[in-house]
This record gives structure tokens, C-alpha cells and sequence, in this order.
């Protein structure tokens, strides 16, 4: 039992002085189930975010949109497998946390369940949803767990550029027709509120964020990050000349921050517990691009099998 | 972000740590002359422009619709990359068609308000893909091709040209050998995908022929050193492909089944009037609009 | 479902990548593929993105022998006394030049 009592001590030491837990070093159970759980959902979000905006690829109404688009999306796709490659050093492995996704039984971000339904949500995803993204993720790359942290380093750097082209469509789109203002406008009504619901539950109803705090896992409680996001984008909102649709967002002076209206606990509850209005389609899509692939990932396999036999010889 | 940075030694670092990664991004026609030569017909360089312009946009598109639904992630971030490296070979090669015909047509022109009988590229291009086995198979078919006229575009008479098939040969010899490897690993993998792919290039094999008949706009360009005939491609795009089919234990159709392609007089198959329809139906609807 | 692992048809492999000529292979990350060839396409693919690299190793994960947390005082604790081994430790007038 002294291991397991050095491994402990070694342990809090390394959260207590800031340092990077690493892989192959001893971690509480619950810490690397909590990990996993982390990396794998932010990973799964990664893969059927690319879903919304992929729709809008091969309709995008100019060739350099497209290019930007495509890039974008298939960055998505990279910043899925750096997080997949982060939670299998940890044991887990991908074609597992591929089924849990595609059977619902692990969850993604629950922003990505809503409908693209104009060419101004491509560009209002980049800028809100990229956004809060960018809002969460910062933080996380000073994760306690040393994988989580590098991957999320290099995926913020390249999220810069997700923001910075929907902002740039947008604001394209705002000198363009009157019904190319009208497009940005509804795309914001749309999309501020699940923005807002993307840091979770509010921290008085937040039952793992003291542990998540502790283990150094997370940085910030949901409630900063959101004031935070929020403070940031009005701003950013007043330049577009776009409403955010909240009657009640307002400059506090006192507290330095916005305030701004109650968020509709329920429909987030609803939404990430699979009721969104596109969570069955997201997920059938990924199901049916496994199955579909399955007898050439297999082929593949064999194919490699048989070599090996070969060079053995 | 200074701490722990394990990524600090794969970055030049520059002022902004906040970008991405990745430096020496360049114009690919930076210092290219873009004056037409002397002697050449506008017409017929437009017209070239818009054969090879088209071949990639078509193609990429339907590149375009394997990203979020091929056999595994990496293989999506790999179709995306070849989808973008057409895409960009497109968008110089219809600039160079709109420059050529002095009318004023940029890309954006050219590629969303032609009908389907303007385009120029062959059918290989527009086919749709029923499974992975006829993407890979098609596109092994195209890039060989492609390759092979690239490389000798990249001596043409006209610089833009040439720098579009330098720049594209160094694209499309990895395309090939993306396509070679996976019609390969199908080929000698499992029963079930020895049966697809060898299904998928007896489908792909009549379309084979259109792609080493000689236009006549690609005869008189070539005449000045400004085009690559295709038909003199035929014994490299051949040896290529008997290599790789031999590797994949896989049998090429006899030639004798070739069907007459017309992509080149703008004589089409009712996919490209779906992926035009889709493509060009957001800049069309807001014609005026600003993107 | 069961609750049985579902393995991936792949193995993993590791990658590393030289940013530029004159620096080490850097690990960067890990990703599946079914050989040593489709494993450098793919790393090219996912790392390589915004001209990270001029070159690659891969190596299947399977195949890195590492030292483990549990090794760390046998294997590097020993070094950790030996300061004569650091230049600073021995004391030269600052007259002395180039030294």
C-alpha cells in the first residue's frame, strides 16, 4: 500500500504546485473517468459540429467561402482526433468512444443539435458559438492533465481563425442586400441563447464543478465563463449593427459587467438529453458514415495483416 | 501561453502568439507575368482555362461530399485536403479563363452562373460515387491523368499556366498515391472489398477514354506550346495504372468498352446538372448579394 | 449493447514532427491507421495542416518501450547530485577571457 500512497501523495502534490499530471503517472480512478468522460464528449462535439456547417460546404456562394469553409470544417474534424488522441493515452480507445457516441450513450455539446438554416448561420456559428468555444477552451489549456492541456493549446490557436472568418463573413454580409441583414439578424436570435446555454447549467445546479475545480481540471466556474462571453460579445455585436434578442441586456455600472435576462433552463435540459431538434439526424449521420466504412477499415486491416505475414516469411 | 509548451518548438515565433500555427503561406502567382502571349487565341486559352478549371471544381465537389461521411476521421481530413488543393487549382484556372476572355467574368462568375452545357470538364469528373470503392478508384483514374498533364503544363508558353501545373504537380502526386494506396489495400484486403473495387473500376473504365481525346482547341494550343495533348499521355497514365491494378490483384476491363465522352462541348450527364444545382443555388438566389 | 470494449479496427501509432530543418522530431499527438504508410499520409493530413513540418516519424504505439513514474527516482535521481557537471560550478576570475 505504500504505492498507492506515494502515487496519492505524488499526485496532489502535482495539482498543489500546478504541474502536469501525465499520462502513465497514478491519478485517482474518478480523475481519469472524469477525464476521459471531458475529452471524449469535447472530441464527439468536434466530430458532429462539423455536421451543421459542413451542409453549407458545397452550396457556399463563393469559391473563397468555400475554401474557408471546407478548411474549416476539416479542422474540426483534426481538432476531433488531437482530442481522441488525448483521451487514449489514458486508456480508452477510439472505435469504443465511437460507439458510445453513435449509440447515445456518451454526449457532445448540445449546440450542435440545432439547424443550419441559412449561409449567415455559418458565419454567426464562427463568431458565437466559435466564440463561447474559445471561451471555455482557453482555461482548459492550463488543464491539470498534460495531453488535455497541449491538444487544447494547439486547438485554440487554430479556433482563432474559425472566430475571426465568421465575424469577417458577417460583417461581408451586413454591407450586402437588405435580405442578407435580415439573414444576420435572425441567425443571432437563433443562436445567442444555445450560445449562452454551451457553459453548462448555472453554478448554483453545477453538482461537478467543485471537484473539476479541485483537480485543476477546470479553471473557472460556468457562470464567469458566461458573464465573461457575454461581456465580450456585445461589443462585438454594436460594431456588427445586429440585435442580441435580450430585452433586459443592460451596461451594470456597479458591477462593471452586463446583466443580461434568465436563461431557459428547461429547453437546455431538454435539448442535451437528446430532444434537440436535430440530435436524432446527427447522430444517424455518424452511424450510417461507420457502418458504411466498416468493410474498408476492415479491408484495410487485413490488408496490413497480410503484409506483415509476408515480410515475416 | 507560455507554460509547458510543447508546441513552442513546431512555431516560428512570431509577434502573435494567438495565431495558428504555420508560416510561408504564398501567392502561388506571386512574380508570374499575367499578360496573355503573344500570338495565342483568347478564346481558345479561355476555353483551355475553363477544361482544366472545371475538371478540378467538378471533381472537388464531389470530394466535398466525403467530408463527414468517409470510412474513418483521418481519411475525411485527407479527402478535405485533396477537395481543397482542386478547389484552389480551380479558382486560378477560371481566373485565368475570365483574364483570357477579357470579358471581365471572375471566378465567382465562371463557376455560379454557367448553365451545365458551359461547363467543359469530362465525365469522370461529375460522376457520383456509390461507396469509398468508387471514390478511390476514380479518383486514382483522375489523378494519374491529371498528373501526367500537369507535369507538362508546367512547361507551357504561358506562365500562369505553368505555374498552376508546377504548383499542381506537387498536389496531385500525392492525390495519386492517396488513391493508389487505399485502391491497393482494397484490392488485396477482404473478399467483400476486392468485389467493390474491382466493381468500381470496371464502372470507372469507359470513362477512361474521353480523357485522351485530343479537342481541337487543346490541338491548336498545343501547336504554340501553350496546352498539353492528351493523347500523348496515354502510355504513362497506362503503365501507372497496370502497376497499381497488379498490386491490388485487381483485372482492367478490356479498352474496347469505351463509351464517347463530350464533357469538352459541354454535353453532360444529368449528375452535373445535380451539382450545379446545388452549388449555384445560394449565389444565384441572392444574385447581388455580398459574401 | 454490451458493456464489452469495442476495440478499433487500427492500431495507433505516434507521431513525431521536425518544424524545420536544424530542430528535433517533436511528439505531436497519435492517430489510427491500419500500416506504417497510410500512418504518414494521415500524419501529413493531421498535423501538417499549416506547413508545421518537413518531416515525420511515425511509430506504432505499441512498439514504445518508456520509463514509468515509478522508475523515475532509480533512473534520474542519480544525476540530480553531480553538479560538477555544470560549468557554473567551477569558479574563474572574470579576467580571464573566452572562458
Amino acid at each position: 500500500m505504500t504505492d498507492l500512497a506515494t502515487g496519492e501523495r505524488t499526485f496532489a502534490e502535482t495539482i498543489e504546485k500546478d504541474q502536469r499530471v501525465e499520462p502513465r503517472d497514478w491519478m485517482p480512478d474518478g480523475y481519469r473517468k472524469t477525464m476521459i468522460r471531458q475529452i471524449a464528449q469535447h472530441a464527439h462535439s468536434e466530430i458532429i459540429g462539423m455536421q451543421p456547417e459542413g451542409a453549407w460546404i458545397t452550396r457556399a456562394p463563393t469559391l473563397r467561402r468555400k475554401a474557408i469553409l471546407l478548411a474549416k470544417v476539416q479542422d474540426e474534424a483534426g481538432h476531433g482526433l488531437y482530442l481522441y488522441s488525448a483521451a487514449e493515452t489514458l486508456g480508452a480507445d477510439r472505435g469504443d468512444l465511437t460507439r458510445r457516441l453513435i449509440e447515445g450513450r456518451q454526449k457532445y455539446s448540445s449546440i450542435f443539435n440545432y439547424p443550419t438554416l441559412s449561409f449567415a448561420d455559418v458565419g454567426v456559428i464562427g463568431w458565437l458559438v466559435d466564440g463561447a468555444a474559445i471561451c471555455n477552451q482557453v482555461p482548459l489549456c492550463r488543464s491539470s492533465f498534460g495531453p488535455y492541456a497541449r491538444a487544447m493549446i494547439r486547438i485554440c490557436k487554430e479556433e482563432s481563425f474559425h472566430q475571426r472568418q465568421g465575424y469577417e463573413l458577417l460583417m461581408t454580409m451586413m454591407k450586402g442586400t437588405e435580405a442578407q441583414r435580415a439573414m444576420v439578424q435572425d441567425a443571432t436570435n437563433r443562436w445567442w441563447w444555445p450560445s449562452l446555454m454551451m457553459f453548462g447549467p448555472p453554478d448554483t445546479d453545477s453538482p461537478n464543478t467543485g471537484q473539476s475545480m479541485a483537480w485543476k481540471i477546470k479553471r473557472h466556474t460556468n457562470d464567469e465563463l458566461r458573464q465573461r462571453f457575454v461581456d465580450m460579445t456585445v461589443p462585438q455585436a454594436e460594431a456588427l449593427g445586429v440585435t442580441l434578442p435580450d430585452p433586459d441586456l443592460r451596461w451594470n455600472s456597479e458591477r462593471g459587467r452586463h446583466d443580461f435576462g434568465e436563461i431557459d433552463w428547461s429547453e437546455l435540459k431538454r435539448v442535451i438529453s437528446g430532444d434537440g431538434p436535430m440530435n436524432a439526424e446527427r447522430i444517424a449521420h455518424r452511424r450510417r458514415a461507420d457502418e458504411d466504412g466498416a468493410w474498408v477499415r476492415e479491408a484495410a486491416a487485413a490488408h496490413a495483416a497480410k503484409r506483415t505475414e509476408t515480410t515475416h516469411e | 501561453m507560455s507554460f509547458d509548451d510543447a508546441y513552442g518548438a513546431l512555431t516560428d515565433h512570431d509577434d502573435d502568439a494567438r495565431w495558428a500555427y504555420g508560416t510561408g503561406f504564398a501567392d502561388p502567382l506571386a512574380g508570374v507575368p499575367t499578360a496573355i502571349p503573344d500570338g495565342v487565341d483568347r478564346a481558345d486559352l479561355a476555353a483551355y482555362c475553363l477544361m482544366l478549371g472545371d475538371d478540378a471544381l467538378i471533381m472537388s465537389h464531389r470530394l466535398q461530399q466525403w467530408v463527414t461521411r468517409a470510412p474513418e476521421l483521418e481519411d475525411e481530413l485527407a479527402v478535405a485536403n485533396i477537395g481543397l488543393d482542386l478547389l484552389g487549382q480551380a479558382r486560378l484556372l477560371l481566373t485565368r479563363a475570365g483574364e483570357a476572355e477579357g470579358s471581365g467574368r471572375d471566378e465567382d462568375t465562371l463557376a455560379y452562373l454557367r448553365d451545365p452545357h458551359e461547363f467543359r470538364n469530362v465525365l469522370l469528373a461529375e460522376r457520383s460515387d456509390d461507396d469509398f470503392a468508387h471514390l478511390v478508384a476514380r479518383l486514382l483514374v483522375f489523378a494519374t491523368w491529371r498528373l501526367a498533364l500537369l507535369d507538362r503544363l508546367a512547361a507551357s508558353g504561358d506562365p500562369v499556366l505553368a505555374a498552376i501545373g508546377a504548383k499542381g504537380v506537387k498536389e496531385v502526386t500525392y492525390h495519386r498515391e492517396y488513391a493508389a494506396q487505399w485502391v491497393v489495400r482494397l484490392g488485396d484486403g477482404t473478399p467483400v472489398s476486392h468485389e467493390r473495387v474491382q466493381a468500381a473500376v470496371d464502372a470507372v473504365y469507359p470513362l477512361v477514354g474521353e480523357l485522351f481525346e485530343t479537342h481541337e482547341v487543346e490541338r491548336r494550343l498545343a501547336g504554340r506550346g501553350i496546352a498539353v495533348e492528351p493523347a500523348s499521355l496515354r502510355a504513362e497514365f497506362d503503365a501507372v495504372m497496370a502497376e497499381v491494378v497488379a498490386a491490388a490483384t485487381l483485372r482492367l476491363r478490356a479498352a474496347t468498352a469505351v463509351e464517347p465522352g463530350r464533357g469538352r462541348d459541354g454535353m453532360h450527364t444529368a449528375a452535373l446538372g445535380e451539382i450545379l444545382g446545388e452549388m449555384q443555388e445560394l449565389a444565384r438566389a441572392i444574385p447581388d448579394g455580398a459574401w | 449493447m454490451s458493456d464489452e470494449q469495442i476495440r478499433h479496427e487500427w492500431p495507433l501509432f505516434e507521431v513525431f514532427v521536425r518544424a524545420k530543418r536544424g530542430l528535433n522530431h517533436v511528439h505531436v499527438g497519435s492517430l489510427r491507421a491500419a500500416d506504417h504508410e497510410m500512418a504518414l499520409h494521415h500524419a501529413r493530413d493531421l498535423y501538417t495542416r499549416r506547413n508545421e513540418g518537413v518531416s515525420i516519424w511515425v511509430v506504432r504505439s505499441a512498439d514504445v518501450v518508456s520509463s514509468g513514474p515509478e522508475d523515475k527516482d532509480a533512473f534520474f535521481a542519480p544525476s540530480g547530485d553531480k553538479v560538477y557537471r555544470h560549468p557554473t560550478y567551477y569558479s574563474i576570475p572574470d579576467s580571464v577571457p573566452h572562458i
